[in-house]
């Protein structure tokens, strides 16, 4: 079965969605400390295939292994508008448990830059900022894999730089990701470069 | 519990915030029950008020899940929460708190509007309490079966009606025999099983259709 240490195996994954096939035989392996982009272009079934490595979607067939626990950001952001950033997160850390917090919620908030808009209503924010609300979820919930949905979107440019740091120093402990991106996310001094996984013809 | 708990608090805060978005379903009980008051007060029975009671129900839990699929939570606690059955429990509890809890502390103030008496009102109240917890946890894997289409509304009342008939007509018939003073024992405790059998397997129904739902 597994080799021990692969954190995630996916292999012969065939996935159509209405009637179309999106992808066929893709196999993917995650070790500790990878990162694996998923490439194409829109509707070329990236969101697709990482629904079925988190499971919210069955692949009509081959088989996805999940060894560890992973966290998912997709592209709804999983954060209620009316709560604020503060519940969101403790409701993710209420439901999720996902291990222990390493740091609190409060913390996270700093660390994704929104230390002052904790306590108002996500209605209330930005793009940008709600994704850094839902980025947060990775902090104050550590988990081994990491399943981002262009993790990128809507962040600004420093938005973006903590971003490439939190994912060195996820990958520096261990941990592994696979991103959907249609950006280069630039891999630490040190850090293998990510393998690329291409949708579509 | 932990997980119970923590979903339970989450709906009544936003259930709070959302405000006459949640009130909606009861204010449609007390305009029906006055307008019926007015124009036919006196000459109905208390199965009127089961009647509403079902229609405030379809018109509450259509809408159960629909926030939490549009912002992804979701996806999150389809994802996350191990196991499900609790925070679906949690979820649907604080849900009938708001909707089902409500119509049935009204009801007295209904029955008195709508039959002029107001004998058995405590049978009532426990009937309602009961049947209503029962509407939703059904109602909900209606709800849930749709949400992903974009398309509630008369979909789930078509689809969930038939299932509610048992609750309605052993409720009603509980009300009515309590309001005439004839014995209760046998309606009051077919209800309860019916409950019993809803709060074990509506919740697993639920996390079924939810999980179907988020396949494209």
């Amino acid at each position: 079965m597994a080799v021990g240490d692969d954190l995630l195996v996916a292999e012969n994954v065939r996935c159509a969605v209405g009637g179309r096939w999106l992808f066929d035989g893709l196999s993917l392996t995650l070790v500790p400390g990878g990162l694996v982009e998923v490439r194409g272009a829109n509707g070329s079934g990236k969101s697709t295939l990482l629904r079925c490595l988190v499971g919210l979607h069955e692949p009509d067939s081959g088989t996805v292994r999940r060894n560890v626990d992973g966290l998912y950001v997709g592209h709804r952001s999983g954060i209620c508008g009316r709560m604020t950033p503060v519940e969101n997160l403790r409701w993710t850390v209420g439901v999720a448990r996902a291990g222990t917090p390493t740091r609190s919620i409060e913390a996270a908030l700093v660390r994704v830059g929104l230390g002052d808009v904790g306590d108002d209503l996500c209605d209330a924010l930005s793009a940008g900022q709600q994704r850094r609300v839902a980025l947060a979820r990775l902090l104050v919930c550590p988990a081994p894999v990491w399943i981002l949905d262009e993790p990128l979107t809507a962040l600004d440019d420093a938005g973006r730089g903590f971003m490439c740091e939190l994912m060195d120093q996820h990958r520096s402990s261990g941990g592994a990701a696979v991103c959907a991106t249609h950006e280069d996310l630039p891999a630490g001094p040190g850090q293998p470069a990510a393998a690329v996984v291409r949708l579509g013809r | 519990m932990r997980l119970f708990l923590a979903q339970f608090r989450r709906e009544l805060l936003i259930a709070l915030r959302s405000g006459t978005d949640a009130a909606s379903p009861l204010v449609f009980f007390v305009l029906a029950t006055v307008l019926l008051g007015l124009g036919a007060g006196g000459a109905l029975g208390l199965g009127v008020i089961w009647v509403l009671a079902l229609f405030a129900n379809v018109l509450a839990v259509e809408g159960v899940f629909r926030r939490d699929h549009d912002d992804g939570t979701l996806e999150q606690l389809l994802i996350h929460a191990r196991p499900l059955f609790p925070t679906i429990v949690g979820k649907l509890c604080a849900h009938w708190m708001l909707s089902g809890v409500p119509v049935a502390m009204l009801s007295p103030g209904a029955a008195w509007m709508l039959t002029g008496a107001t004998a058995g009102a405590g049978i009532l109240v426990l009937t309602l309490t009961m049947g209503t917890l029962a509407l939703t946890l059904l109602g909900a894997i209606g709800a849930a079966l749709t949400v992903a289409t974009g398309r509630g509304g008369l979909l789930v009342a078509i689809l969930v009606l038939p299932f509610y008939v048992p609750v309605l007509i052993f409720g009603a018939n509980a009300s009515t025999a309590a309001m005439q003073g004839a014995p209760t024992a046998f309606p009051i405790l077919a209800l309860a099983a019916l409950l019993a059998g809803c709060l074990t397997a509506a919740p697993f129904a639920v996390g079924k259709a939810l999980a179907i739902s988020q396949e494209y």
